[in-house]
């Protein structure tokens, strides 16, 4: 189905097909490390726990701060009581582990089996004294990094409702603010308070490293824009303040239900913009929030042009080149306009799943760089169907292909170079300085191909392999 | 509910999609939520496999629920058939679509009638068995398949080849090590002077198991996968087989007595006495290696040995009779053969564990601290935490268990193998574990070369002790590294507590 109004607009198409992606359960993979303080307990079968264990190589060796709850036949036909059950495991987490909170992962099967997890939590964290998050994760209604969004959306109702009233204790409640004014006094604090203009309350949300965190934030504090907090936090002890009124701003592209949680159930407003991916990522995402904020930005074009000045070895790399995305993990937009304004060409973007309000300024941005590097537009493509992407790749023969870890070995054997997405999901890519990591990824397979040329490598399967 | 971190064997769909993705051109349609589609990472990334892995997903969403899935599977079916011409088409669910309760069956006949290959449907019950158990019943219920069908068709081969000849069964893709061992098996039946009839699954194709009856016999180098399809072919076509798995030289020894027996009954003369005992002697390094004095050290040594029923039982077997080794606890993850592992090892072991709870056979391991484990990919992930060395001899695969060299555990080139994976789990282990608490893997520069011992700094009586205690391998390293350390504090005299605090630093 297509529905393109004009010809040099976006082009979007729903395939509906079979393709691959990670389930979102592994999201779990990477919050329970960013949350410290957590404990992930994934409801579900065998086939759950198997793809954790084998495909994420996400080895649950020492100390794990998540398990399965593996559903057995009893669950599964209703022969047992789901809270006994429940309390049973969560009350031995709390005895060996005892997390701040548990989050609970709702897989197909409880969504099949309608276990009714939101109703059994509340009662539950009442009794065991440790909050409960719920989160649906399950691979019936998401892709890959949805699971990180349905995790955020189901935390956003647990973020105190108003600060404290003291000021001082305000900053004590902020985590990153703490750890930047670890050691100072609290005149020096006070004196800094200064520097941030007078803004609405922003909190952000997105799960990113620590360090990327803190250069986010650092970025904007070079605005004068104070971030009151992250969403998630370093400890769900720490979870930010929302009011109703508040700002909010994702760094994800794959964020869209936490957006409209936080709109609808916290009363935040939402600044939709670009995603801080790439130097022009970041220079308009700072933008944005400093024009929603009646800010002036400074010395933001400034600080893109010298970025881009340090890509330049990297750049000449795949001027000229073209990348086609598969679709897996919901960075592909941005990520591609990023590439397209490096100087690429991108003829396809499959994603799993497109929603253009939420991603409404990032595609604005995507056409903008296509209109003004002088490429075509890419297509769109949801829901892709590896198989037929397979023959377009066969036919265009792409320089870069970024695809999930299924496809990749098989089209490298075909002379394809390829990278794997799931690099992009938990390499540092955010903010002005991690751009370099973007190409770093991105132009590896080039590098690696170039030393490997003379040795007439470039197909390394027999016949003509079915693609 | 249980709580569970771990697990030893994959769920069922895992199993069926090994076998039917070994075979040549069977393609598997799994009728599954969009992350159940996993197998193909697996498979790519693990072994590194070329090709695009012939699985598809039929992916089940909230609209397929809502509507029925029927259309859906009918459709992935006829169009895969279309698209790639498979021979044979398997559907399987996985645990999770199994709970849905479709008459998959009915999908299958549906989309038969439209299909030019074959279309099966994996049976399977997918909640009550794990990996290993459904890849065993899908290779017997393909086997099953074509054989009937040749037999219909009356085109069963009704003689045996001339020469004596064997179909090795139960190689597959993502086995531990399969590959390198079926390379070995080969060189042994070739050795042997047996025909290698077929090879199954791995490689093989659909329409040439009608020949598997012409081999004189059958070889099942592994418990887990091909004893169903050995009793089928046994019951149905007289066909004898040999399950005896030739690991280690006793038991390679074993087999092919065994195999000799075997092919003698149908009008062989053969005789393998000299060729075992040329092989044990002189050919496999393993049987000197027991003779030899670095074996002689390893007497009596404790040993904690946990995996697959297969490779458990035969690394028992190896370290208690051809090593002197005491195994004081032989354990299996496979509880639904847990009385073919009691018989088999307990004459050989003290304790028995059979259990796939991680937690019991760590508590174990901590409880016994034997000097070395040879267990699975957990195992050795306990033992470092123990600081325990640890071969792995078992599944569940890892990336390092599909090894560019060549590395079979059978035949006599896999005694050797193990022959060095048990040398070096002991001793070596050993060494690791040295490295570790010094810090010895740091590859930071170093600041002196030298790794004699008169330096400006002072190492107290203590301190001098203990580096003396390391074994000199290591001890230059140690020295360095905690010289190095203490000259960047500016600490002139090293003392038992700045040797600990350099190894932490390093660690940290
Ligand atoms: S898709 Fe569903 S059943 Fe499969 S791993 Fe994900 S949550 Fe579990
Ligand atoms: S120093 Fe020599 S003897 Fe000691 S552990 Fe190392 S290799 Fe073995």
């Amino acid at each position: 189905m297509t529905v393109a109004q004009t010809p040099n607009a976006l082009n979007f198409d729903c395939e509906t097909g079979n393709y691959h992606t990670f389930c979102p359960i592994s999201c779990v993979a990477w919050l329970y490390q960013k949350i410290e303080d957590s404990f992930f307990l994934v409801i579900g079968t065998k086939t759950c726990g198997y793809f954790l264990q084998n495909a994420m190589g996400v080895m649950i060796f020492a100390e794990p701060r998540y398990a399965m709850a593996e559903l057995e036949e009893g669950d599964v036909s209703a022969k047992l009581n789901d809270y006994e059950e429940l309390k049973r495991l969560c009350l031995q987490i709390k005895r060996d582990r005892n997390p701040s909170v548990i989050v609970w992962i709702g897989t197909c099967t409880t969504e099949i089996i309608k276990m009714d997890l939101e109703g059994l939590a509340p009662k539950l964290e009442a009794e065991i004294g440790i909050p409960i998050v719920t989160a649906r994760a399950n691979g019936l209604d998401y892709a890959f990094t949805q699971g990180e969004d349905t995790v955020l959306a189901a935390m956003a109702h647990k973020c105190p409702k108003e600060a404290p009233k003291a000021e001082a204790e305000k900053n004590e409640r902020n985590a990153i603010s703490k750890l930047m004014n670890f050691g100072r006094k609290k005149e020096e604090v006070k004196q800094e308070e200064s520097e941030y203009k007078d803004h609405p309350p922003l909190v952000l949300f997105g799960s990113l490293p620590d360090p990327v965190v803190t250069n986010l934030t650092l970025e904007l504090k070079k605005q004068g824009i104070k971030v009151s907090g992250w969403l998630p936090s370093k400890r769900f002890t720490e979870l930010p303040v929302i009011e109703e009124g508040y700002y909010t701003c994702g760094v994800n592209p794959f964020l869209s239900r936490t957006a409209t949680t936080l709109m609808r159930r916290r009363k935040t407003k939402l600044i939709g913009a670009p995603f801080p991916i790439g130097p022009d990522g970041t220079r308009a995402w700072i933008e944005k929030i400093c024009s929603v904020f009646g800010i002036e930005p400074k010395g933001l074009e400034e600080r893109e042009v010298q970025i881009w000045e340090n890509l330049e070895d990297y750049i000449k790399l795949i001027r000229g080149k073209s990348v086609f995305f598969m679709g897996d993990n919901l960075l592909e937009v941005s990520l591609a306009r990023f590439l397209i304004r490096c100087g690429m060409t991108c003829p396809e973007i499959g994603i799993p799943y497109m929603d253009k309000r939420y991603q409404k300024a990032e595609l604005d941005l995507l056409e903008k760089t296509c209109n003004e590097m002088g490429v075509a537009l890419p297509n769109i493509v949801e829901k892709p169907d590896n198989y037929n992407q397979l023959q377009r790749i066969k036919e265009l023969q792409p320089d870069l292909v970024i695809t999930g870890m299924a496809h990749a070995n098989p089209l490298e054997a075909r002379g394809i170079n390829t990278k794997w997405s799931v690099e992009f999901t938990f390499a540092q890519i955010h903010g002005f300085t991690n751009a370099r990591d973007i190409l770093e990824l991105a132009t590896r397979p080039m590098r690696r191909n170039n030393n490997l040329k003379e040795l007439g490598w470039e197909k390394l399967v027999k016949e003509e392999a079915k693609v | 509910m249980k709580l569970a971190y771990w697990m030893y064997a994959g769920p069922a769909h895992i199993g069926t999609l090994r076998v039917a993705s070994s075979f040549k051109n069977v393609h598997a349609i799994m009728h599954a939520p969009l992350g159940d589609d996993y197998f193909n990472v697996m498979r790519s990334m693990l072994e590194r496999e070329r090709n695009f892995t012939p699985v598809t997903a039929s992916v089940v969403d909230r609209k397929v629920l809502a509507r029925g899935s029927q259309e859906k599977v009918v459709d992935n079916i006829t169009r895969k058939d279309r698209e790639e011409h498979p021979d044979l088409i398997v559907l399987t669910p996985t645990c999770t679509s199994s709970i849905l309760q479709e008459d998959l069956q009915n999908f299958v006949d549906r989309a038969r009638m439209d299909t030019q290959g074959d279309v099966l449907l994996a049976d399977v019950n997918h909640y009550r068995v794990n990996e290993l158990q459904a890849g065993d019943r899908t290779l017997q219920q393909i086997v099953e398949f074509y054989l009937t069908k040749a037999k219909k068709k009356n085109e069963l081969p009704q003689e045996k080849t001339s020469k004596p000849s064997v179909n090795i069964i139960g190689i597959s893709t993502l086995g531990f090590h399969n590959q390198h061992d079926c390379t070995e098996l080969k060189r042994l039946m070739a050795e042997l002077g047996i025909e290698v009839n077929e090879v199954i699954p791995e490689g093989a194709s659909v329409h040439n198991l009608k020949n598997l009856t012409r081999a004189w016999f059958n070889l099942v180098p592994y418990r887990e996968l091909g004893v169903m399809t050995a009793q089928y072919l046994e019951a149905e076509f007289n066909m004898p087989y040999v399950d005896i798995t030739p690991m280690g030289v006793v038991e390679t020894a074993r087999c092919i007595r065994k195999i000799q027996q075997v092919i003698n009954a149908q009008g062989a003369t053969a005789d393998y006495e000299e060729y075992i005992n040329n092989q044990t002697l002189y050919v496999s390094q393993a049987a000197w290696f027991s003779r030899s004095i670095d074996c002689q050290n390893l007497t009596g040594k404790k040993a904690v040995v946990f995996g697959d029923t297969t490779h458990a039982i035969a690394m028992t077997k190896i370290l208690a009779r051809e090593m002197g080794i005491r195994v004081v606890l032989a354990g299996t993850y496979c509880k639904y053969d847990e009385d073919y592992f009691r018989e088999q090892v307990s004459e050989y072991c003290d304790e028995i564990l059979i259990s796939d709870d991680n937690g019991a056979i760590g508590d174990a391991i901590a409880r016994i601290e034997p000097a070395a484990i040879f267990g699975t990919q957990m195992e050795r992930h306990v033992g470092k935490r123990l600081s325990i060395p640890c071969g792995v001899i078992a599944a569940p695969i890892h990336i390092q268990d599909f090894p560019i060299g060549y590395k079979p555990f059978l035949g006599y080139e896999g005694t050797n193998q193990i022959a060095d994976l048990v040398y070096n789990s002991f001793t070596l282990g050993m060494e690791d574990h040295l490295l570790e608490i010094f810090g010895g893997h740091d590859t930071k520069e170093v600041i002196t070369k030298s790794i004699s011992a008169d330096s400006d700094l002072n190492w107290d009586k203590e301190a001098k002790a203990e580096l003396n205690k390391i074994p000199g391998f290591v001890r230059g390293k140690v020295k360095r590294n905690t010289e190095k350390f203490a000259r960047e504090r500016g600490l002139s005299e090293i003392t038992l507590e700045v040797m600990y605090a350099a190894k932490e630093s390093v660690g940290a």
